[in-house]
């Protein structure tokens, strides 16, 4: 067991005296800058101070006060905790900002996000569209006083259910009987859809000539939304030249479905069961993220038993998400569905525990604020234990059998799609996409949460960073956990499982709180910042799966176009997370 | 030699190929459309032929199961049937996505709300089956349901009538918990009365 | 399904024929031919997707029912399986793969998002419920609902087609193609060209 190396706390309000001052609001933490000192301020971090993986970007809306601030968290690769600084900016349009992309090119797509959702222009962006809402839509529907067209009350539970419930329909209130409402001066007549003209206007920039001089057309592409591989709705634009790639766009957005908006309505108990819905395949580690960043604000502890419970039930997630990643990998490597069928049986064993335990198969909704739901009701001991001593390494070194030494499989993912550690880290990929790329950096050991420091297991690295080496660290990381659920369930003691009684009206001091965690895909983040209100203020999830797209477009140029779906697969996305 | 791995491949390949005809031979006849057969195939020495043959073969659903609710009614000595709920709200306060509508009814003469809801519509088309209702609800009068088989033609709002369904049919889905709950609840009245008669 | 299942009754057959003679309706074999060999469209959108995955897979076959060919294409395809919440940046793609399919075709909306917003309705970009544009036969509450319950909602549509006749089929009809939808535009909002003029007369 290795202690992460100590980092030492930096005062920055000393180091910068003249625009950074520290943020003293009651719960919050971190320090707020004067923009226009944001870039230096920027590169002395990354480059003096070692700051160099910049994992999130987000926006918040102060309504009514006369403020709108863009909030950023910068960790090192070496471990330790994080350097939070916000930038403030009156609320009168536009809103300017200067952004980060040249400094930390790992900020394009959030970027677009919060201009997509807030309205704030960050200026030198290299490519500013909306990114999760089509272009031509109007309103930016974060803002506080953009109501949507099903608008009831600001917050839950609604008055129109109990104790006068009469039952009406949310379209029947609306005068188009959908979920639909036109800006006032909207003509249907006389209005003309603008259409993809900017996203293709984005792509023409590139022109090329062919190595003997001959001047030739590109011809553009457009894979998906609907396509036959298993990774959800999800569309690429292509710039081709014959058969190799010249530039790559993603287009998303066809699965958002608004979890931040909902999640400002709801309480923070009603948010537990939209969480699962994020990362649909590991939907225990999203409650993880979610109930740590909530406790974080609370400042309650959890018993012994339910942390040792919430250790096993996310490490079996971690083996039923790389079961299906893997699976699909293959699907787009070319072996039409034999693997995938291997390993979704594996798979559908674990799922049988998570519906003895939780009561759904996907949509566990199992923890709650200070322990867990319900208790391992029984033989649910003696069954995990069979699976994780006897079943899982059996089958785990099929799979290294079956596939790993195939002739096929290693001439198609040895050395494509590579990306270097300096890349990695400077677009803010985590997860197995960055530790395939040589950087050791696992949440789990760099800035450890729950009990995760008192088990023996390794760190999954490989040197190369091509689609070889993320198949080979994610089977490693199957190794590794069934080693972690080992030790777990030796060491289960007794004793209750929730601090407190169970309630549900749960009161959250006033603050903000960034709780994260080592999910599968990367990591998840929770920046959840409430005002004392049964709802949180501004709720955002820092999705592993959208920022590792990042560097998508920048893995793919020069390759050919069998390949793309390939480093897709690699890169393991998940719409849910990717739209939210 | 060029061309080992995949011959490792396939031998990986024919090993579970000729699995399902050794496993069919070695429970001969009882592999199939028994229980016992199917708890084999869902356990951890499962091998060979993997498939549950829905409809002929239904998965056992384990007791923590939720699909939809439904309202928990008591049986009395004449047969009549009183719901267990009082209309208090909570479910549908805590409910996420708002999906209850609860009616309470008003004693006409005193204007003063009596315990029992006059009306109480679930929209299954928006139910999220997450099981908060049921977790807090303080009178056991609502719970997950095990029916899963509710495919149909038209869309689907349930009203009080189709949502109440016997105590009985409650204790033979979830006879752990249900157990439970009877046991504290007859504590509790048992604490009562005994506080009652040293009153007295 | 055997042959003593399409008989039509009133008729004797001799016993060693039993086995090896029918006596039935066009309707029925038509049926037949169409109910056991329906050819999905490979569409998952969301969480109900992988659901419909796993009911593919090993455990839970769906080839048992000849539902395995997938086709990416929605010109080989019968069945457009709508799992997952439908959103409005989506609602033109859907609508123009429905307007491809060739008749016989029919729609299962699979999971709580599809049959009528689920969870997700009070959000700015989800559609109500994908019978807003599109007809449905059969509707599978859930979220996600589990992989038997999705095979029970394929029996009733199985179910369904035995009962359609040759007779009063929609794509055998004199008349207008009655069934292709004309495609929402993505304005400041959703636009359905067939609400132009509830549109005009609000806006007024």
């Amino acid at each position: 067991m290795t202690t992460p190396t100590p980092v030492e706390i930096l005062d920055l309000s000393s180091i910068f005296p003249n625009f950074v001052t520290k943020d003293n609001r009651p719960g919050y933490s971190g320090w707020i800058l004067d923009k226009k000192y944001l870039l230096e301020f920027a590169t002395k971090l990354r480059d003096e101070y070692g700051y160099d993986l910049l994992t999130s970007v987000t926006g918040v809306d102060y309504y009514p006060d006369d403020r709108m601030e863009v909030v950023y968290h910068a960790f090192k690769t070496i471990g330790g905790p994080v350097v939070n600084f916000k930038v403030q900016l009156p609320r009168q349009d536009p809103i300017e900002v200067p952004s980060l992309v040249s400094i930390y090119p790992g900020v394009e797509l959030q970027e677009r996000e919060i201009w997509d959702l807030f309205g704030i222009v960050f200026t030198g962006h290299p490519d500013l569209r909306r990114i999760l809402m089509w272009e031509g839509f109007s309103g930016h529907p974060l803002r506080k006083d953009w109501k949507e067209a099903y608008f009831e009350e600001e917050s839950k539970p609604f008055k129109s259910r109990w104790p006068e419930g009469k039952l009406i329909h949310a379209e029947d209130n609306n005068k188009f009987s959908d979920n639909i409402s036109y800006p006032k001066e909207f003509d249907p007549e006389k209005w003309v859809p603008e259409g993809e003209a900017a996203l293709y206007g984005a792509l023409a920039k590139y022109e090329h000539t062919s190595s003997d001089g001959i001047k030739s057309d590109n011809i553009v592409i457009n894979l998906g939304p609907q396509h036959p591989s298993t990774h959800g709705v999800f569309r690429v634009t292509v710039v081709l030249d014959g058969e190799s790639i010249v530039n790559l766009k993603p287009v998303m957005g066809y699965l958002h479905r608004n979890h931040e908006k909902i999640g400002e309505r709801n309480t923070f108990l009603q948010n537990m069961p939209y969480t699962d819905r994020l990362d649909y395949l590991s939907s225990l580690s999203n409650n993880f993220g979610y109930a740590l960043a909530v406790e974080k604000l609370m400042n309650i502890a959890v018993p012994e038993r339910a942390e040792y419970i919430r250790v096993i039930m996310a490490e079996l997630t971690r083996i039923s998400n790389h079961c299906m990643a893997l699976g699909a990998l293959f699907n787009d490597l070319g072996t039409f569905f034999t693997p995938l069928i291997y390993l979704l049986e594996e798979r559908e064993l674990i799922l049988d525990i998570f519906e003895a335990v939780t009561g759904s198969r996907m949509m566990c909704n199992y923890f709650r604020f200070g322990g867990v739901a319900r208790d391992l009701p029984e033989g649910t001991y003696e069954k995990i234990k069979g699976l994780v001593f006897e079943r899982l390494p059996r089958k785990i070194d099929e799979i290294d059998r079956f596939m790993s030494d195939n002739e096929i499989i290693r001439s198609r993912a040895v050395g494509q799609g590579i990306l270097t550690a300096e890349d990695a880290i400077r677009y803010s990929a985590t997860g197995p996409l960055l530790r395939a790329s040589g950087v050791p950096y696992d949440i789990r050991k760099a800035d450890p949460y729950g009990i995760y420091d008192r088990f023996d297991f390794d760190i999954a690295v490989r040197q190369n960073g091509d689609i070889y080496d993320r198949y080979l660290v994610r089977l490693e990381e199957l190794r590794q956990s069934v080693r972690i659920i080992q030790q777990a369930i030796k060491g289960l003691p007794g004793g209750e499982i929730q601090t407190g009684k169970t309630q549900y009206q749960v009161r959250v001091p006033a603050g903000e709180s960034y709780g994260r965690v080592e999910s599968p895909k990367g990591e998840l983040g929770f920046y959840v910042i409430s005002t004392g209100k049964p709802s949180p203020w501004r709720y955002h999830v820092r999705a592993p799966s959208f920022i590792n797209l990042t560097p998508y477009g920048y893995m793919c140029k020069g390759q050919k176009i069998a390949d793309i779906v390939a480093i897709l697969g690699s890169i393991d996305i998940v719409l849910g997370e990717v739209d939210r | 030699m060029y061309g080992k791995g995949i011959l490792k491949g396939l031998g990986v390949t024919i090993k579970r190929y000729i699995d399902t005809y050794v496993d069919d031979i070695r429970w001969m006849g009882k592999r199939y459309y028994k229980s016992e057969g199917i708890a084999h195939r869902s356990s951890k020495d499962a091998r060979g032929i993997f498939t549950v043959q829905y409809p002929e073969e239904k998965l056992p659903v384990p007791e923590e199961f939720r699909f939809i609710p439904f309202l928990v009614y008591d049986v009395g000595e004449n047969g009549e049937q009183t719901l267990r709920c009082t209309s208090c709200g909570i479910c549908s306060k805590v409910c996420p996505p708002q999906c209850i509508w609860i009616t309470r009814t008003t004693n006409p003469a005193t204007g003063r709300p009596i315990p029992d809801p006059a009306e109480f519509y679930i929209d299954s088309d928006i139910c999220m089956n997450c099981g908060l209702c049921a977790e807090y609800c303080p009178f056991d009068a609502i719970k997950m349901d095990h029916d899963y088989e509710l495919a149909s033609y038209g869309r689907n709002i349930l009203n009080k009538q189709k949502l109440a369904k016997s105590a009985s049919y409650y204790e033979s889905i979830r006879p752990f918990n249900s157990a439970k709950e009877n046991q504290a609840r007859s504590a509790k009245i048992a604490a009562r009365a005994s506080a009652g008669e040293k009153t007295e | 399904m055997d042959v003593k299942s399409i008989n039509t009754p009133g008729y004797d057959i001799p016993d060693d024929l039993e086995n090896q003679v029918a006596i039935t309706t066009l309707d029925k074999i038509y049926n037949w031919g169409r109910s056991a060999s329906v050819w999905p469209l490979m569409f998952a959108l969301a969480c109900c997707g992988i659901e419909y995955i796993c009911a593919q897979a090993s455990r839970f076959d769906l080839s048992r029912f000849g539902m395995e060919v997938t086709r990416p294409s929605p010109r080989q395809s019968d069945l457009m399986l709508v799992s997952g919440t439908v959103t409005k940046k989506m609602m033109p793609t859907i609508v123009r793969l429905y307007n491809q399919m060739p008749e016989p075709k029919y729609v299962i909306a699979m999971g709580a998002c599809a049959s009528g917003g689920g969870p997700f309705k009070e959000g700015y970009n989800v559609v109500s419920g994908i019978d807003r544009y599109i007809p449905v036969d059969v509707y599978i509450p859930g979220c996600p609902p589990t992989p038997q319950a999705l095979l029970n909602g394929l029996i009733k549509l199985q179910e369904k087609i035995s009962k359609q006749s040759l007779k009063t089929v929609r794509w055998y009809q004199k008349g207008e193609d009655q069934a292709s939808i004309p495609v929402p535009i993505l304005g400041p909002d959703l636009i359905d060209p067939r609400k132009i003029t509830l549109i005009k007369n609000n806006q007024a």
